[in-house]
């Protein structure tokens, strides 16, 4: 599904990736886990896109995407979400939702013509299961500034579906969630695997990424230090090292 | 009564001036531009009434495409910067159009008199109103008509997926890029319709005051331009109007009998009205 290959990023002198080698199989969750600064977002925003590589290819489906812009990229099914929450905050959630059909198929399916010929009502049930999906049905006329914390979260996870996407790539979603919080994102996320979607998740919270991910890669000064099932890595000396520091 | 209809003249041409801005806006764009639209308008259309002989109608026309491949033009560098220096940015365009007309010849031999734009003295005599005859109630009634069509056009795009896109892009574009949105296609498409706008509010103007010149165009309008949005608000395209109607009928033409004072109390009561209401007089996006 996707492959990265010696994908580099440097921001003057500093090397946040440097020659990274990542492969997502179809319908693996992989977790990406690193401490902080290791170079795990900004993996995400050269997968999606929003940053440009230094060096290195990164292959989606065995096509090169790397010259393609952030929009091709969600068009071709890569959707993510954010780390710190960015939604349209002055925009409903129902909104939210509707921008974000992107896929190709919407796009095809966005003619003139074919949205007077009952377009408009697919949309409509589209947006209502995601509305659906994220427990946000009774909210979908409030502005998304307004919601709660988690009701945020949530809508972002929904807005990021909104676009069909094959790869998903969640960029710490367990961030500021309590345990049962945690305990439904596992069993949405788990929900996701289960309807084909292949998931990168990029997390802090162990709890989380042990319990969900197939493989585990491990990120530190952005290099991969160790990558394996989750026993293997909990078990592994450098990745002990290097979160908690000194020499082991 | 003449005198309430070339008012009311006025505030339709500066309505559309605003609504040229707000498209713009929507998309967190700040320009300074719109005087250059609405010049490029003014001028092109102007001279097909006088040096062609063309009817109003299509000559409003082609002036509102002349603005909209100019603004279109200018949509594309301006994708590459962002706020203080997108406001610098459109306000070298805008003044580099009024100095192109400041330096623009082209004159022709109209039955014994050469008519057309002559440099620093302007562009006299578009006189395509009294020649056909229309009274000043007529002609304004004319350019409300292109208010009402302009401000249906954008509230139509307001309530569609193209405007809740073009919100999306004004709110994050980092996050309206993550979701799919052609952010080229939402910002210099934005900018085109504006100049369109601007086009057609620049023809208009130029034909009831019969008289243009470069001075007509500077950052004084420009800055009108972009004023009305933001007092009148970015929640729809009605707050744009009021906001033209309480700064050239109210504090314009109300303070009238003030007279020197009104200078001062003008700009003070902005600045109230924006205290009061921050987010413009019909609220929405707090933005500007």
């Amino acid at each position: 599904m996707l492959d990265l290959k010696g994908v580099s990023r440097t921001f003057g002198g500093v090397r946040a990736v440097d020659g990274l080698d990542l492969t997502v199989g179809d319908g693996e969750i992989v977790g990406l886990i690193g401490p902080n600064g290791s170079g795990k977002s900004t993996t995400v925003n050269l997968v999606t896109g929003l940053l440009p590589l230094s060096s290195g290819v990164v292959y989606f489906r065995g096509e090169d995407i790397s010259d393609l812009p952030t929009h091709k990229r969600l068009e071709a099914g890569i959707a993510r979400t954010f780390q710190n929450i960015r939604l349209f905050g002055q925009l409903t959630v129902w909104q939210n939702l509707w921008v974000a059909q992107n896929s190709a198929e919407d796009r095809a399916a966005r003619g003139f013509f074919s949205r007077w010929l009952g377009g408009q009502k697919a949309v409509r049930a589209e947006i209502a299961q995601l509305l659906e999906f994220g427990g946000l049905a009774d909210k979908q006329n409030e502005l998304a500034a307004n919601l709660a914390f988690g009701e945020q979260r949530r809508l972002e996870l929904a807005r990021a579906l909104a676009a069909k996407p094959k790869l998903l790539l969640l960029d710490e979603p367990a961030a500021g969630m309590n345990s049962e919080e945690i305990g439904q994102l596992r069993s949405r996320i788990l929900s996701l695997r289960e309807r084909g979607i292949t998931i990168l998740l990029i997390e802090h919270v162990m709890e989380l990424v042990m319990g969900v991910a197939d493989r585990i890669a491990v990120l530190n000064f952005g290099q991969k230090i160790a990558e394996g099932p989750p026993a293997e890595i909990q078990a592994d000396p450098l990745v002990r090292t290097a979160y908690l520091g000194g020499g082991a | 009564m003449d005198f309430y209809f070339g008012l009311a003249q006025l505030i339709g041409v500066h309505t559309l001036l605003g609504l040229s801005a707000y498209i713009v806006l929507l998309t967190g764009q700040v320009t300074l531009a719109q005087a250059g639209f609405f010049a490029v308008g003014a001028y092109v259309s102007a001279m097909l009434t006088v040096l062609a002989g063309w009817h109003l109608a299509p000559a409003l026309g082609i002036g509102a495409l002349a603005g909209a491949i100019t603004a279109c033009a200018v949509g594309f560098p301006a994708l590459r910067v962002k706020g203080l220096m997108l406001v610098i940015a459109t306000l070298a365009f805008g003044e580099g159009v009024r100095l192109f007309f400041f330096n623009f010849d082209y004159q022709v031999a109209k039955g014994g008199i050469k008519v057309g734009p002559l440099g620093g003295e302007g562009f006299r005599q578009i006189r395509f109103f009294p020649e056909h005859g229309w009274s000043t109630l007529e002609v304004m009634l004319f350019v409300w008509t292109c208010v009402v069509l302009a401000m249906a056009l954008l509230w139509w795009f307001d309530r569609s997926r193209y405007g809740a896109v073009l919100r999306a892009v004004g709110e994050d574009e980092i996050a309206a890029q993550a979701v799919g949105v052609n952010l080229t296609a939402a910002k210099v498409s934005a900018f085109t319709i504006g100049g369109a706008i601007a086009g057609v509010g620049g023809g208009l103007y130029a034909h009831y005051t019969t008289h243009i010149e470069h001075s007509s165009f500077n950052i004084l309008v420009a800055t009108f331009a972009i004023a009305y949005p933001i007092v009148g608000g970015l929640r729809s395209v009605f707050g744009t109007l009021l906001a033209v109607i309480f700064v050239q009928g109210v504090l314009i033409e109300g303070l009238r009998f003030l007279g020197d004072w009104r200078n001062l109390l003008f700009g003070a009561l902005i600045v109230l009205a924006m205290n009061v209401r921050p987010a413009g007089f019909l609220g929405g996006a707090r933005r500007a």
